[in-house]
């Protein structure tokens, strides 16, 4: 049967699958991007050294430098780590601020149409509105400190969890509502034991997608609101204004990292709880 | 049965299907025999008329599977004592029981997406088995698989009716399908749907696959194809 053969490939069975050929497939994931790195890092000096002439070249440090200058060196790293911690825990707040707003909305808005109608609107203008003209408001209401960043980076991360949680919870199919309904299940056991856990794989998406924003919240907020601990939008605002060229490249380089690291946890989750049964289509974390 | 739209999906609609009956509706496609089951499940309510049905168990089978994706096998075909309270150990006992008799034994740990379409079908009957169901409706449900899988579960399905002695309704557009299943064949017109001829079906159980290329099979498989296609116009 063509079950078997399928069930070879997931389960990690020494038996059925053999190291060679999960070496082959270690490899065949971790090169291509290797390349293109590589690639991408030959690209740079190139810009740095040939087509910068010398007293243009802070315009691109050559990425050695970038290193050096930006982690090697003790005082620039205890700051580049500060600043990244404060900015991970921004994040990290914003986001589970967002995922509580946004489940709660979420549930609320699959529970009657009605509801949905009357407050999806309100959520696309949210979501339409540039955080820079909201910049003094928010600073009136909330002040220059943590709370204004985190504001910032809920606005930015709420979006994609409330659109895919709700476009979730919503995609059982009819017939399989149908049953629930044949059985007289409750409200609650149909959200349990049906709506939720078809859910689950747009959740994770939604997820994905704004634990990146959530970064990118928190350094945004970090840029105008800097009262408290520096994060990297204020290291960032430094260095610029500096023109810090190795500092700011490093600051960069931190924030995205940043990003990745929380993109591919989620997406670690994600295999973890769905993997077994969906067919999912993500990048190998 | 006439829906909020204006559409009329059924009329003057009456049959009784007793303990020991398998009845089959064919008719062409919307003609209102998927509606007729929702009415008699009790998921539509009727425009008019009345309806009796043992609510209590019923079977029921879609034209798609509809597992659960996220559940294995085993748990798919528990759902329903999950769903109605039924202990832990009588679930498992239960759900084993529909499991062996569907043929799916030693895939209770597979999920829906390592199955085949006639193996998904299995296990949604074994779900409906598990509640001993006293009637069991069918809605189309080999329609999807291919033909000798389809062949198979109907050879299936009539052994299954023969031992666990449900009445049963069935919905299908196959003559042969209708005719091989049934005691009783009811043709219906296209919309509204009305009930335009009943063909009792006098072969013993259980019944050959070879029973198909049967004179007398061909026959009447022959007088209902007539009936149909006189109820298109």
């Amino acid at each position: 049967m063509t079950t078997t053969d399928n069930q070879a490939t997931e389960a990690p069975d020494p038996a059925s699958a053999p190291g060679a050929s999960r070496a082959a497939k270690a490899s065949r994931a971790v090169l291509p991007p290797l390349g293109l790195g590589l690639a991408l890092v030959g690209l740079w000096y190139y810009v740095s050294y040939i087509v910068l002439e010398d007293k243009r070249r802070f315009l691109l440090r050559p990425i050695h430098q970038v290193i050096k200058v930006g982690f090697m060196d003790a005082d620039n790293r205890t700051e580049e780590l500060q600043a990244l911690w404060s900015s991970t825990r921004i994040a990290l707040i914003g986001l589970s601020i967002a995922i509580s707003i946004g489940f709660t909305l979420a549930i609320i808005m699959s529970q009657a149409k009605v509801v949905e109608k009357a407050i999806f609107p309100y959520m696309v203008t949210l979501q339409a509105i540039p955080i820079l003209a909201v910049v003094p408001l928010i600073s009136f209401w909330f002040g220059t400190g943590a709370t204004s960043r985190i504001v910032v980076c809920v606005m930015i991360s709420l979006f994609p969890i409330i659109v895919n949680t709700l476009f979730g919870l919503q995609s059982a199919e009819q017939g399989a509502h149908d049953l629930f309904t044949l059985h007289h299940a409750s409200r609650m056991t149909r959200l349990r034991k049906l709506m939720f856990p078809a859910a689950l794989p747009a959740i994770f998406a939604g997820l994905r997608i704004s634990a990146g924003l959530s970064v990118i919240g928190a350094i945004v907020g970090d840029f105008f609101f800097g009262k408290g601990d520096a994060g990297i939008g204020q290291l960032l605002r430094r260095h610029a204004s500096r023109l810090n060229g190795e500092e700011l490249l490093a600051s960069v380089i931190l924030s995205s990292l940043l990003g990745v690291v929380v993109f591919g946890f989620f997406g670690w989750i994600q295999k973890r709880a769905t993997g077994r049964w969906h067919d999912a289509i993500s990048a190998e974390a | 049965m006439v829906f909020p739209d204006g559409t009329e999906a059924l009329r003057d609609i009456s049959f009784t299907v007793d303990k020991g009956e398998f009845v089959t509706v064919v008719g062409p496609s919307g003609c209102g025999k998927s509606t007729l089951l929702k009415i008699a499940s009790g998921l539509l309510e009727p425009t008019g008329g009345s309806v009796a049905v043992d609510r209590d168990h019923l079977g029921y089978v879609f034209q798609d599977a509809t597992l659960l994706q996220w559940r294995t096998v085993r748990a798919n075909v528990e759902l329903f004592s999950e769903l109605n309270d039924v202990p832990t150990a009588e679930r498992r006992q239960l759900a084993q029981e529909a499991i062996d008799l569907v043929g799916l034994k030693g895939f209770e740990n597979h999920y829906p997406k390592s199955l085949s379409g006639g193996m998904k079908m299995r296990c949604s009957l074994a779900r409906s088995l598990t509640l001993k169901p006293p009637v069991f409706l069918f809605d189309e449900p080999f329609g999807a698989v291919d033909e000798i899988t389809r062949e198979h579960l109907n050879s299936e399905t009539q052994q299954l009716f023969q031992n666990e002695g449900f009445a049963g309704l069935f919905i299908t557009h196959s003559i042969s399908e209708a005719v091989f299943l049934s005691t009783k064949v009811l043709v219906m017109s296209a919309r509204p749907g009305r009930i335009v001829a009943e063909f009792d079906i006098p072969f013993d159980y259980p019944r050959n696959p070879e029973l198909r290329f049967d004179p007398d099979f061909a026959e009447l498989s022959g007088r209902v194809s007539v009936e149909l296609r006189g109820s298109h116009s």
